[in-house]
Order: structure tokens, then C-alpha cells, then sequence
């Protein structure tokens, strides 16, 4: 199976610094299949045309399968196909809910909890809409394990709560978020729930149904798929109590000359001519993760973290900041070095041909709390192995030595 | 050329003027946004000369010894000539190739001075 994965992954053969690339940015985004980069290219050669408008051909095709792609995206987090809505980014999406639901819904002295492990994407928008609304933003802080303080949760959570958003996984300590008790303790007190799906819905299965999920905010592109492609699940329900957000073609029913009637369905939030090729690439993407299986995949994930954290954590100069169980943690590893800068770290790293991030991670709040400036930050997919984790730490021990570190 | 050079690792460990000066004409704090780098520098400056300096830094080693070697290099030297010196005297004086993707960290400290003898003149 290994063998046939990375023969999708043809960007790996690429040599980086004279080194075979060993690719290990994962949370920022994926690379992509074959399968992706053929439909691409299948779809504008064959079947390029706008969608939901025209009676040719070519239109109707276009539009068929870019509306098969939001019947798989359900189908991907067990939900109903009218209930998705396409973006550009899981940022597009969050900022979806802030405008659309937000504004309607959040009042003055009305309390938004968001999480200590949030990246920038799920909590600006709701630093924004506070600050708007005169509401209060309440965060619930993590332990001295990088987990969630599930107690301070339960004791931010009152009648004055509206709306909890959370992220599913977090982007740099790779802290997975039990979201279902999250959302059922939220739903107690009648708040509604904003899900931060970045790292998780790539990497392991979700299930919006189960978990009583209100919104779910994802990105095409860390899970195999072209950038330009973000995904909004809105529970249907709720739907009804959204205005759109961006006005224009593809959104409406009716238009005069001096007003409008929206469509009342997900359409209201796709106006305009959406990213047609790239979600219909999508679409390959999410075939191909479910071939391989979500299981799998997340098994893959948490294997690799466990051998990169017993590889890295045999040296005395290096800090790790991720949970001590494997099983409350995504393949995100960040960790420092005393005496080296992270962006030093990641220099040498390429150097070596291992692509890895530096810096805040979008995630300032996060990383200043860890007491730290920057982290270097290592994050695995279905294409990475134990031996890119060797040659990683290979890396690794040219930093110490280039730095004269001792361990 | 090895970016980790022993003159820039020699810099980065043992940065030249670190402190603060007290008695100063001007102090400028600037960051860089993307990697939260930063570089306090502290100038004193007499008869349009740079009297004496000091800096106080957090960051990568590019950015920390482009700044130690940028100490070196303006102390005792006249504003005037200062105000006409490039950023290609940063990398003269790192000596080694800087990507793209490092410029901002090599030239942090070059901004630093450049904000810092905008301030001087206003004074």
C-alpha cells in the first residue's frame, strides 16, 4: 500500500538542497495526488463550463459534477448535501458564520467562549463580532499538558453563552479537542457550536451528526485537495436563520430593479462563479482519502508522532510541546531547541531537504502562552515514514552541531 | 557559502553591544510580524556622530548577528554618511548568501537604524 501512496505523490521525488524532499509541513497544507492533478486537468479540457446557468452541454455537465463533489463532502462528515456550502478556506467559512449567524444572533453582554489553542482563523472573527456586539469573549485555557481545561470549560458555560467555537485539533500542539462533549455541555445551556475542522477532517472521521455539530469549517487543501476550495457545514436548521454574507449572481431567486429575493437554501452563501475545477478536484481527493480509509490514515498519523516523539526526546537540548498521550494528540510535533532560533532550525532542516514550519503557527496567542517566541513544528500525512523521521533527525543533530549544542 | 558562518555564529553567541543606554538621544523597538522577531537599539548621539549604542534583540542568528555586525560597523561614524548607507552593507558584512525568504531577518536591524535616524532628525 506504502508503494502505491507515494506513487501518487510525484512532488516527493523532487530533490531539495541536492536531498531527496522530505515533507513534513503537513499542517500548513498537503500535497496532492495525481488523481487531483488529472481531474484538474480533465476538467478543463473536457468539460470547462460556468455552472447552475446554462441548458448546453458542457454546462450541465460542469454543474452535475460540481454538485456530485457537495454530495461526497456530506457523505465525507455524515451530513445532508444541502447543508454544505463551498468557500475558498476554512477562514472564509469561519468568517461565514461570524457574518451571517453573528450578527443576527449575537447581543450586547451575550458571552463567545473560544479555546486557549485557537489559531488566528477561529478567533479574530470573533474578537471582531465581540467587539461589535459589545459581547465578551471568554477562553478556556489548557492544562500544564496542553490539553483542555474541560473543568474551566464547564464553569465559563452559563445562560449568557451564545456561541462556543473550538478547534477540532490544534494546529501546534496537536491537541485533539473532545468536540462532542464540548458541543453536548454547550447545547445545554442552548449555545451554538463553531467546529474548527483544519487538522482534523483530513485526518481522521468526523461526524457531524454524531457529535450534534452546528458549523464545521474545513480547507481543501490540507487534505489532498487544490487551494481555493474552504467547506461550510451549516446544520439545516439553522440555515433559515442566516443572511447571506456576499451578494450577487448564483445567490437569488428573484432580482428587480430595486430589490432581490435570495435563495433560502445553501446557494445564498455561493454567489458568483464558484471554484468550479477545484472543487470538482476535490471531489478526486476526497474518493482517494476514503480509499485509503480515515482509520488508516489516522493510525499512520499517531505512529509516526510516537516515533518522532521517542526520537526527539532523546536529546536534553530539545523541548516538546504535546501531550503526553498519544491518544490526545493529531501527527503535529512542535518543539524547541535551548539555545537555537526555530527559523535556524527549519534552515538546517532544508538544508537537508526536510520541509518543516517556523514561527507562530497563526496561532500568537497559543505560542505566547508556552512562554516561547517561535516554535519549529513538524506534521505528518499518509505519504510520510519512519525514515523521513530519521532523516529528520539526522537534521537535527547538524543543528547541535552546527550550534555547538550539547545534549 | 555556509549560511552558518563561524563570523555569524560567533555573532549570534556572543552578540557585540547588547544593553540599553540610559542616557540616550534615541531608542527604537522594531519587529518583524511573520516570525516575532525584534531588536531594540538605543543610539546616543553627539555633534552628529553615533557616540555610543546598545541593543537588545530576540530572534533568529541572521538577524541577531546582522545586527552585532551592523553595531560594529556604525559606532563612531557620522549620521550624515549613515543616512546614505544601503541595505547591500548588510550582506557585505554577513558575508554570506541570503535567500529571499531571510531577508527580512538580515535586515531587521538595518531597519532598526534607519527608523532610529528618521526619529534623530525630527528631534
Amino acid at each position: 500500500m506504502k508503494t502505491n501512496i507515494l506513487k501518487q505523490f510525484p512532488i516527493l521525488k523532487r530533490k531539495i538542497n541536492g536531498q531527496p524532499l522530505v515533507y513534513l509541513d503537513n499542517a500548513s497544507t498537503s500535497q496532492k495526488p495525481l488523481v487531483v492533478l488529472q481531474a484538474l486537468q480533465n476538467f478543463y479540457l473536457n468539460t470547462n463550463a460556468n455552472v447552475h446557468r446554462g441548458i448546453h452541454t458542457l454546462s450541465e455537465e460542469a454543474t452535475e459534477q460540481y454538485e456530485n463533489v457537495r454530495a461526497k463532502v456530506a457523505k465525507f462528515i455524515n451530513a445532508k448535501t444541502e447543508e454544505i456550502v463551498f468557500t475558498k478556506n476554512a477562514t472564509e467559512s469561519l468568517n461565514c458564520v461570524a457574518v451571517s449567524w453573528g450578527r443576527l444572533h449575537i447581543k450586547k453582554d451575550d458571552e463567545i467562549i473560544v479555546s486557549a489553542l485557537e489559531h488566528h482563523a477561529n478567533l479574530v472573527p470573533w474578537q471582531e463580532l465581540a467587539k461589535e456586539k459589545k459581547a465578551k469573549l471568554k477562553i478556556i485555557p489548557i492544562t500544564a499538558d496542553y490539553i483542555l481545561d474541560l473543568i474551566a470549560y464547564e464553569k465559563l458555560l452559563s445562560n449568557k453563552t451564545k456561541l462556543v467555537c473550538i478547534t477540532a485539533q490544534s494546529n501546534v500542539t496537536g491537541t485533539i479537542v473532545p468536540i462532542k462533549k464540548i458541543i453536548s455541555l454547550a447545547h445545554k445551556f442552548g449555545a451554538k457550536v463553531v467546529i474548527d475542522g483544519a487538522q482534523s477532517v483530513g485526518h481522521s472521521q468526523t461526524n457531524v451528526k454524531n457529535t450534534d455539530c452546528d458549523f464545521l469549517a474545513f480547507s481543501a487543501h490540507k487534505m489532498l485537495g487544490p487551494t481555493g476550495v474552504g467547506v461550510l457545514y451549516i446544520k439545516r436548521a439553522l440555515m433559515d436563520e442566516m443572511v447571506p454574507y456576499m451578494y450577487g449572481g448564483d445567490m437569488v431567486e428573484t432580482v428587480g430593479q430595486e430589490e432581490a429575493v435570495y435563495h433560502r437554501d445553501y446557494m445564498k452563501f455561493e454567489a458568483g462563479t464558484p471554484n468550479i475545477a477545484d472543487v470538482i478536484a476535490f471531489g478526486s481527493a476526497l474518493d482517494y482519502l476514503t480509499a485509503v480509509g480515515l482509520k488508516t490514515i489516522d493510525a499512520h498519523d499517531k505512529e509516526l508522532l510516537a516515533y518522532a516523539k521517542k526520537c526527539f526526546s532523546k536529546y536534553s537540548a530539545v523541548k516538546i510541546f504535546s501531550p503526553i498521550k498519544i491518544e490526545n494528540c493529531g501527527g503535529v510535533l512542535s518543539f524547541t531547541i535551548a539555545g537555537v532560533h526555530p527559523h535556524d532550525i527549519a534552515t538546517i532542516f532544508d538544508q537537508a531537504g526536510v520541509a518543516i514550519r517556523s514561527g507562530l503557527h497563526c496561532a500568537e496567542p497559543l505560542v505566547r502562552s508556552l512562554g516561547i517566541s517561535t516554535t519549529a513544528r513538524m506534521s505528518f500525512y499518509l505519504y510520510n515514514t519512519k525514515h523521513d523521521i530519521d532523516v529528520a533527525e539526522k537534521a537535527l543533530k547538524k543543528v547541535f552541531t552546527i550550534f555547538k549544542i550539547k545534549n | 557559502m555556509d549560511l552558518y558562518s563561524e563570523i555569524i555564529l560567533d555573532h549570534y553567541q556572543n552578540p557585540h553591544h547588547v544593553g540599553e543606554l540610559a542616557k540616550r538621544t534615541v531608542r527604537v523597538i522594531e519587529h518583524n510580524p511573520l516570525c516575532g522577531d525584534s531588536i531594540q537599539l538605543d543610539l546616543i548621539i553627539k555633534n552628529g556622530v553615533v557616540n555610543d549604542l546598545a541593543f537588545v534583540g530576540d530572534g533568529c542568528a541572521i538577524s541577531q548577528a546582522a545586527m552585532s555586525l551592523l553595531m560594529d560597523e556604525i559606532k563612531g561614524k557620522k549620521i550624515s554618511a549613515l543616512k546614505k548607507m544601503l541595505p547591500a552593507k548588510v550582506y557585505d558584512l554577513l558575508h554570506v548568501p541570503i535567500s529571499p525568504g531571510r531577508v527580512k531577518c538580515a535586515l531587521l536591524g538595518f531597519f532598526a537604524l534607519e527608523n532610529a535616524l528618521k526619529s534623530v532628525k525630527k528631534k
